[in-house]
């Protein structure tokens, strides 16, 4: 019998609502599972055992009286300490807000937590999200629940081990370049990056705000659409969110993938691309084909120079977002200086680490006098022909498949010292981030080492249903059993 | 060819302290990571409109209506120093 | 010695009168307890995001309709970073290249000509917080440490850049405070200089005249009144011209100006050079406002000062000197046309209004505004003066008392004792002393001398307290110095 800390939200759904199982119940499953792999796993940074506690139980009351609950109300979900929690310390995963606590909510969490999500604590992650091995967080690294000598990926690391580990049944991450997909395929989960705008970012510790997405990770392709259901629509704090209304994003989820034209991002398997990767990817795409899918090959010829891109916007807005932890109205301040630069000039030096001061040194030359137009100013015509491959690519094809990753989880620290072989990890992940769209990556078997590679599905701004149901099509297809062995050993 | 790159001045203008044995580190990494950025050069030509957002929007406002300040004890609550209800810094040398 | 000429251009910054913040709801108002007006995003906390104030939007639209600026097609705001420790997120959030207001002009009066000075371009932006240096001696380069209350962290302010068209401190000066009262006629903002809503720097250089090119600029900020303005200008001339004789050369600066000392001093920051590494702000998606919007914008426009006293010299047949000060301030005007209203003639209210009115509130330190005197005052006065019932001094005492309690002007007449005496046998006796006391002069005029009538009616005027119809006087006068 799997622990209900290992089954999804839709399985588990509909036996509260029949009463056969309590939030508490739930939540105690979860809470089990920390105390059992969170030594091993390092998914938190903030475990709330009490909160979650008293909430599962405010639900069971609820629902014993007969109030009617929504598909999240008493599943325990996991949020990445990027997101703002009232009263809950959030500290990005950096030194320099180790002793934040927010006064209010991100829209985001108050949507899942109005829905009546249980939250089990805050992930750790890559220091302000900024890194894709989970190893520059500055309260230490996370572990992948498949093999933990292997990293889970990143930047939302915490969010994708802690439910491989079942540590939680879904949680939240954000992703600006891959951080939600990359993790998802390392640990074996479902990553859901909706299009850009479709969530609020109030609340989500701002990393490059053009590119920076909220998504999240499931253990089913269903769950992810019922938790986009929840937090996606217009948020009035929200300026770049869109006026998509709050709908269920499972209605088409059984409609299959017969008839949909789906297009392999060719150069996507050539170099650096791991063979296990490749062959797992290209397996799934013959059965995307055996479920009447059509199979043709698509060329996104900018895509190569989308990584440059990527280099100079994220750090340069990240460099502006940065600004603010100076140690003046929150956070860490460095003691001991008696003059005001000086004083923010130490707390940065201090309180950041050294991928967030090799990013926010790297927006802040690309963003200065004589340095504009050659960088920050060429990579937005860069973004405008990746856009532009998108639209022709959609013009032919409703979902384009490629690796999410283009290796399986890595050992840890076989990459810090290398930034730039780090950085190849998004490789194919953000050109999505870059053209906003939506893209998801499910884990599509395993390489010979047991570790999980992930396939990755893209769809056109707004089309989640699409990108959702062939994404569900697949996993019953593949059948992959998403259950790590560190989860597996925990129940035994 | 790695981009050279002043690394005091951009330390200056970010606010941040390096220690010596960063701003070498630095200086090399950055080089590098500029030299493949640069790329981006050989391609965004210059009929080609730079875009700033993925997902064009327009116009979007707020009515001016006002919403609840925070408590002053809650937007104080995070200062590492304050006095009264101001928060406290180092003096700020800026007239000589 | 070279004869130059002076180049100037302003640069102002006004705050909007919103009711919220530009990019949060929190309260506008001024002189709320320190940090009471703030909430997370205008403290800049982790996360938080900007969303536009739909009416500061709709303000910046009117004043430049009302310069005659383009609003531009599309226009975005861009983050300025700097640090500070009193801009809550060391960014601030600005416009750069494409501002929402293009271009325009300003139409100033100097010695009865009209100028027009050029405008360059109005941007919307926000406003910082307040920083308090402290320390044992007071001054800021001595502070220890610095206080910082964030209210006006967020705060929407319109930066209005003039092109550099002026000449003479006092163009610059009229420029201000034309600038004012049209920004008050539009209600966009208190326009207080002394409580910051309204903030002027000055861009100054001096050439030798019928050259061309500019000389070295220099900029100077810290001028919160007008007078201050055109003072710090001129000391700057000066400053300049003199360095310039000594064959020594400007340097391109930022000096502050100092009102106590009146002089001007080099502000020199410990950074190097500002980069301000300016880029479109993305957290917020441009403005392109539609023809429509636009239109419907400039049909809400108010009259404007330049409107209005035009107005006020073709229907009302005012002078141009009553005319341009009434129009200038809103409050003024509407209160003048109310008691046009309510029958006072036009020339005679203005007189009061312009003259005594305006000394009397002077005197006393308080604001129209504050004052209890009503429009309804300055008609019965108008009224009771033409009637013959007051003196004008009878009527000025009027005026004073309404100011002060506001109590009806019939019923100050009468608590005052303001009747004029316009009975022959009660003034009889007073025209008898003068012509006794004044032989000398009663002579003169017996001679021809027409003149000295006026000396002998003040005489009366004087003996009764003012409180003779002096008419009536001059008429008794003539007729006992004739007999
Ligand atoms: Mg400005
Ligand atoms: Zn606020």
């Amino acid at each position: 019998m799997t622990e209900l800390c290992d089954r999804t939200a839709s399985d588990l759904a509909p036996l509260l609502a029949g009463g056969e199982i309590s939030a508490v119940q739930i939540a105690e499953s979860c809470l089990a599972r920390v105390d059992a792999v969170e030594e091993r796993v390092r998914a938190f940074l903030t475990v709330t055992p009490d909160v979650a506690r008293e909430r599962a139980a405010a639900l069971d009351e609820y629902r014993a009286i007969g109030a009617e609950q929504t598909p999240l109300a008493g599943i325990p979900l996991a949020v990445k300490d990027v997101f703002a929690t009232q009263g809950i310390r959030t500290t990005a995963a950096s030194k320099i807000l180790d002793n934040y606590v927010p006064p209010f909510d991100a829209t985001a969490w108050s949507r899942a937590s109005g829905d009546g999500a249980v939250l089990m604590g805050k992930t750790n992650c890559d220091e302000f999200a900024m890194g894709s091995s989970n190893e520059n967080s500055a309260f230490g690294p996370v572990h992948n629940p498949w093999n933990l000598d292997t990293v889970p990926g990143g930047s939302s690391g915490g969010s994708a081990a802690a439910v491989a580990a079942g540590e939680a049944i879904w949680a939240l991450g954000s992703d600006t370049g891959g951080s939600v997909r990359q993790p998802a395929a390392l640990c074996g989960v479902v990553g859901l990056k909706p299009t850009y705008g479709l969530i609020s970012r109030y609340g989500l510790i701002a990393f490059a705000s053009s590119l920076d997405t909220v998504g999240m990770f499931t253990r089913s392709v269903r769950d992810a659409g019922v938790l986009l259901g929840s937090l996606a629509g217009r948020d009035p704090r929200d300026a770049t969110s869109l006026d998509a209304p709050r709908r269920d994003y499972t209605t088409s989820i059984e409609e299959g993938v017969a008839g949909l034209r789906v297009g392999v991002v060719a150069d996507a398997f050539g170099e650096g691309v791991q063979p296990a990767v490749a062959g797992r990817v290209r397996a799934a795409v013959d059965t995307l084909e055996r479920l009447g899918a059509s199979i043709g090959e698509v060329s996104l010829p900018h895509a190569a120079y989308a990584l440059s891109a990527y280099y100079l916007i994220a750090p340069s807005e990240a460099s502006s977002n940065l600004a603010r932890y100076d140690g003046v109205r929150y956070g860490f301040r460095a003691p001991g200086s008696t003059d005001s630069v000086e004083m923010m000039t130490a707390t940065r030096g201090q309180g950041f680490g050294p991928e967030v001061k090799r990013r926010v040194m790297l927006g802040t030359y690309a963003l200065s006098a004589g340095y504009y137009e050659a960088y920050y100013g060429q990579a937005q015509k860069v973004r405008t022909l990746v856009i532009r491959d998108y639209d022709e690519a959609f013009a032919n094809y409703d979902l384009l498949v490629s690796p999410t990753s283009p290796t399986t989880a890595f050992r840890l620290g076989e990459k810090v010292d290398d930034p730039f072989a780090m950085y190849l990890n998004d490789v194919f992940t953000i050109p999505a981030n870059l053209a906003g769209v939506p893209a998801l990556s499910l884990p599509c078997g395993l390489d010979d080492e047991g570790l999980p590679v992930g396939v990755q599905l893209t769809a056109k701004v707004l089309d989640e249903p699409t990108l959702l149901r062939a994404g569900h099509a697949l996993e019953n297809a593949l059948g992959f059993d998403p259950t790590s062995p560190v989860a597996r050993e925990a129940v035994s | 060819m790695p981009v050279e790159i002043d690394i005091e001045h951009v330390a200056r203008l970010a606010r941040v302290a390096l220690a010596e044995g960063e701003k070498t580190q630095l200086t090399a990494q950055l080089g590098q990571i500029l030299e493949h950025a640069a790329r981006v050069g050989e391609v965004a030509v210059a009929d080609v409109e730079p875009t700033a957002s993925a997902i064009p929007r327009v116009n979007v406002l707020r009515p001016d209506e006002p919403e609840p300040s925070l408590p002053v004890e809650e937007a104080l609550f995070n200062a590492p120093e304050r006095e009264g209800d101001r928060f406290k810094v180092p003096r700020i040398a800026e007239i000589e | 010695m070279t004869d130059r000429e002076a180049v100037i251009g302003l640069e102002c910054h006004v705050e909007l009168s919103t009711r919220t913040k530009m990019f949060c709801g929190c309260s506008n108002a001024f002189g709320a307890a320190p940090n009471a007006n703030t909430c997370p995003v205008c403290l800049g906390h982790p996360g938080t995001l900007p969303v536009p104030n739909e009416q500061a939007i709709v303000s910046i639209t009117t004043i430049g309709l009302a310069l005659d600026s383009e609003i531009a097609p599309r226009s975005e705001f861009a983050r300025k970073n700097y640090f500070y420790p009193d801009m809550p997120k060391n960014f601030q959030i600005s416009q750069y290249d494409l501002p929402t207001c293009v271009g325009g002009h300003l139409d100033i009066d100097v010695d009865g000509d009209t100028r027009r000075i050029g405008i360059t371009r109005v941007h919307m932006e926000e406003d910082t917080g307040k920083t308090t240096h402290a320390g044992t001696t007071g001054r800021i380069s001595e502070a220890e440490y610095a206080l910082i209350d964030y209210n006006r962290a967020g705060v929407p302010l319109v930066e209005c850049v003039s092109e550099p068209d002026m000449r003479t401190a006092g163009e610059a000066g009229a420029y201000l405070r034309t600038l004012r009262s049209t920004l008050e006629s539009l209600g966009v903002s208190d326009v207080r200089m002394e409580e910051g809503s309204l903030r002027c720097d000055a861009n100054v250089s001096v050439r030798e005249r019928g050259v061309d090119a500019f000389g070295t600029k220099v900029e100077i900020k810290n001028m919160n009144s007008v007078r201050s303005l055109e003072r710090a200008i001129r000391f700057e001339i000066d400053r300049q011209n003199t360095l310039l004789d000594a064959g020594q050369s400007i340097v391109q600066e930022t000096r502050h100006w100092n009102e106590d000392e009146g002089t001007t001093h080099s502000m020199r920051s410990k950074e190097e050079a500002f980069d301000y590494r300016y880029f479109p702000e993305p957290d917020i998606p441009p403005l392109r406002p539609d023809r429509a919007w636009i239109e419907q914008v400039r049909t809400s426009l108010p009259e404007l000062p330049a409107a209005r006293r035009a107005r006020y010299e073709r229907e009302l047949a005012l002078n141009e000197e009553p005319a341009r000060l009434l129009a200038s301030s809103r409050e003024l005007g509407a209160f003048f046309e109310e008691a046009v209203q309510l029958g006072a003639a036009p020339i005679a209210a203005a007189n009061w209004l312009t003259q005594d009115l305006a000394g009397t509130l002077n005197k006393a330190g308080v604001t129209l505004a504050d004052a209890k005197i009503t429009p309804q005052h300055i008609a019965d006065v108008v009224q009771l003066v033409d009637e013959g019932t007051v003196s004008s001094a009878g009527a000025k005492q009027i005026v004073e008392a309404a100011v002060a309690t506001g109590d009806r002007a019939q019923d100050i007449v009468v608590r005052m004792g303001l009747t004029q005496v316009s009975d022959e046998g009660a003034l009889g006796g007073v025209i008898d002393e003068v012509i006794t006391e004044n032989a000398e002069a009663a002579d003169r005029f017996r001679g021809g001398n027409e003149g000295t009538l006026g000396f002998l009616v003040g005489q009366v005027m004087k003996k009764t307290g003012g409180s003779a119809n002096p008419k009536l006087a001059g008429d008794l006068l003539r007729s006992r110095l004739s007999s």
